[in-house]
């Protein structure tokens, strides 16, 4: 039998620990797990800041599942009972506002996370060739993360949790033909109702969670298989020593193990200070007008989703109807998530990182910045924020305006990304990597 | 008690005799007409509103808070998120609850429901009063702090009453005995130069006293002041102990990173 002929497991510098092991080792995959995955996954030595976020994503993914679990116990799914229970929950369960708080904080700083971790993708071609499968798992965790924030934010049951939703929800109805029974169907009833607000609930607590852990699994098995990128964009594994070890590599643990508890106590500090000094922070995190309980004959005058979602509600506001259908919007807004999906395709380059590009890409990728916070910013306000132009350019809102210039620089970044990065002027890589 | 009870009753009663309100249910069939427009909202967002001197240490503030908000907003607005014997955090204990702010026969224990059911109070106000429990997150204390100061006599209002802050608000005014009953006054501009007036709002517009109250100005500010302290903490009861520990957490965290980075030099001072 083969499991019984492998090597006993020593150098716990405890006996009995070590035989336990052993026990385990002969009918269980657990060193060759842990050699695979931490002790012998050799990453670039040269990680810096931006390599921080996709394990404290993890950790907040973390934090969400348990502080769900918390909260699950005590919300109640029902639309006559809902949003007493959330302050339920804030009252009168012992520790109840930090586990709530924890939670909705953990949504925003989930996002954080992603956005900043993807952008570490962009600046340093992680993306690229051969990492093309780990960014599409990265997209679709991004995309799910997206749908659990959606149903997650209808549970508390206030007047920004019913009218967001219903704003999304009638985006279907947009699509020709379909559309009216669609977001009737996705809805449940006539309106956002009880029944919407039950299933919205069975969404957010089992079934996405479920396929979010397996795309995280996917995505770091991806990531074990090629390697890590680094900020050098080159491969370490082209440099091996004599054990096939990479001359650039540094096991995974313990190096990175404990760089990152570094990292974690860093962000748990600036979580903390968030969770317990300001929770609302500033109306980005709790919306004010989601202490109103959904009212469903009173529509707020300003309906803004979270500010994660801000970019892209921006695009589909900007976006002009066509034939007085908000399609071509919803189309524009799709699309601009989508195309995420064809980013290792679109850039040409033969340099990954940001270090050996030329001034083409570095331009694009700064104008995508700025429009995508540009955007952003929009999202949370009304349209009316910067008042209107003047005849000369029909009385048009500024910020429309703006927008629709931003929603065409974010989709050129993308379009005219094949032309760009390919007539760039870059920098020779180097052999080895850098610090 | 008996103070508290005539306290209580007196602004309804004023409601109730003078004549506008007579009007109430009348023409507050559908509640849609006090439902504000996006209009009324935007001029509402113009509003300079006045920043809340509130402390929610401030115990005695809180109350002195506690007693208003029984006597005057507890009639008409529930706050049943809220337990009365949640109360003791300020200091009381269960019999000055009891004697001293429950008017009704509820127990220590219970929330803090009123008896007008939401039909009734549709009929009367044209919309039920909103439950008040988490008010001051939903709205803000400067908010609260200038509406509950903003009232002034308006006999185009069902309510006789108006205010500078919620344009037409369905509410009236239920501290008048306190505050007294102020008139908005309109001064034509003279000779072309616009005044900077009152809340910069256009031109010359003041509200006048035109029948004092049984608290000076100053004094009714600070009872304002007391029910917004205790409406903010009403909102979050937990807010001042969810900061007492997290400074514990902080200096925990604090104290950890040292260590975590010496861990980090430590490991990695071999890799070059």
């Amino acid at each position: 039998m083969a499991a019984a002929e492998k090597p006993p497991v020593t150098g716990t510098g405890s006996a009995a620990l070590d035989s336990a092991l052993t026990w385990v080792d002969q009918r269980f995959p657990l060193m060759s797990t842990w050699k695979a995955h931490l002790a012998e996954y050799y990453a670039p030595k040269n990680f810096n800041f931006w390599y921080f976020f996709g394990g404290l994503a993890m950790l907040v993914l973390g934090i969400q599942i348990v502080t769900g679990i918390f909260l699950t116990m005590n919300y109640k799914p029902d639309a006559n009972l809902a949003f007493a229970s959330v302050e339920y929950i804030m009252r009168e369960v012992p520790g109840g506002w930090f586990i709530r708080y924890m939670h909705s904080t953990g949504a925003s700083a989930f996002f954080i996370c992603v956005y900043l971790h993807m952008f570490r993708a962009l600046l340093y071609g992680s993306h690229r060739k051969p990492r093309e499968l780990i960014w599409i798992f990265g997209v679709l965790i991004y995309l799910l993360l997206m749908g659990e924030a959606f149903f997650g934010y209808l549970l508390p049951w206030g007047q920004m949790s019913y009218w967001g939703a219903q704003v999304i929800i009638n985006l279907f109805s947009a699509i020709p033909f379909i559309g009216p029974d669609l977001s009737l169907w996705i809805r449940g009833d006539y309106v956002i109702a009880d029944a919407t607000l039950n299933r919205f609930f069975a969404l957010h607590v089992i079934a996405l969670p479920l396929v979010l852990l397996g795309l995280v699994m996917a995505h770091l098995l991806a990531l074990h298989e090629v390697g890590s990128n680094n900020p050098d964009g080159i491969e370490i594994s082209k440099h091996k020593d004599a054990r096939g070890v990479p001359l650039d590599g540094i096991p995974f643990h313990p190096y990175y193990t404990v760089k990152d508890i570094l990292g974690v106590v860093v962000f748990l500090i600036v979580f903390a200070i968030i969770v317990f000094f300001a929770p609302e922070m500033g109306g980005y995190f709790l919306e004010a007008n989601n202490f109103i309980p959904a009212d469903p004959l009173k529509t707020p005058p300003h309906i803004a989703p979270v500010w994660y979602f801000t970019p892209y509600y921006s695009i589909l506001r900007g976006v002009p109807p066509l034939f007085h259908s908000q399609f071509p919007g919803v189309v524009a807004m799709g699309v601009s998530v989508m195309i995420l999906f064809a980013l290792p395709w679109l850039d040409r380059s033969p340099v990954k990182s940001i270090r050996y590009r030329g001034p083409y890409f570095k331009t694009a990728l700064a104008a995508f910045v700025v429009v995508f916070l540009i955007l952003g910013y929009l999202g949370t306000e009304p349209i009316t924020v910067w008042g209107q132009f003047g005849a000369w350019m029909g009385n048009a809102d500024r910020a429309t305006v703006v927008a629709r210039i931003c929603t065409v620089i974010y989709f050129l970044f993308f379009i005219l990304m094949p032309w760009y990065t390919s007539i760039d002027k870059n920098k020779p890589e180097p052999e080895r990597v850098t610090h | 008690m008996k103070k508290l009870i005539a306290n209580l009753l007196l602004p309804a009663a004023a409601v109730i005799a003078s004549p506008a309100a007579l009007f109430v249910s009348a023409v507050f069939v559908s509640p849609a007409i006090l439902f504000v427009s996006p209009a009324a909202m935007a001029s509402e967002a113009g509003v300079r509103l006045d920043a809340a001197p509130i402390d929610p240490t401030d115990v005695v503030s809180l109350q002195s808070g506690a007693r208003t908000f029984a006597n005057y907003c507890l009639n008409c607005h529930s706050a049943s998120l809220m337990r009365w014997n949640r109360l003791m955090e300020l200091g009381l204990n269960e019999s000055q609850i009891k004697d001293n702010l429950i008017f009704d026969g509820s127990k220590v224990g219970d929330l803090m429901n009123v008896s007008m059911t939401r039909k009734d109070a549709r009929k009367w106000f044209g919309v039920p009063p909103p439950d008040l429990s988490v008010i001051a997150r939903a709205r803000g204390a400067d908010w609260l702090y200038s509406y509950l100061r903003g009232f002034y006599r308006d006999p185009a209002r069902p309510t006789g009453w108006n205010n500078t802050v919620f344009e037409n608000v369905g509410m009236p005014n239920p501290m008048w005995q306190l505050q007294g009953e102020r008139v908005r006054v309109e001064h034509a501009v003279k000779g072309g130069e616009a005044k900077e007036g009152h809340g910069g709002a256009a031109g010359s517009v003041k509200y006048e006293m035109v029948r004092p109250g049984s608290l000076t100005p100053v004094q009714y500010d600070e009872t304002v002041r007391d029910l917004v302290n205790f409406l903010v903490y009403m909102g979050e009861p937990a807010a001042t102990s969810r900061k007492q520990i997290g400074i514990l957490v902080l200096l925990f965290l604090l104290a950890v990173l040292p260590l975590v980075y010496l861990l980090k030099r430590e490991f990695w001072k071999d890799v070059h």
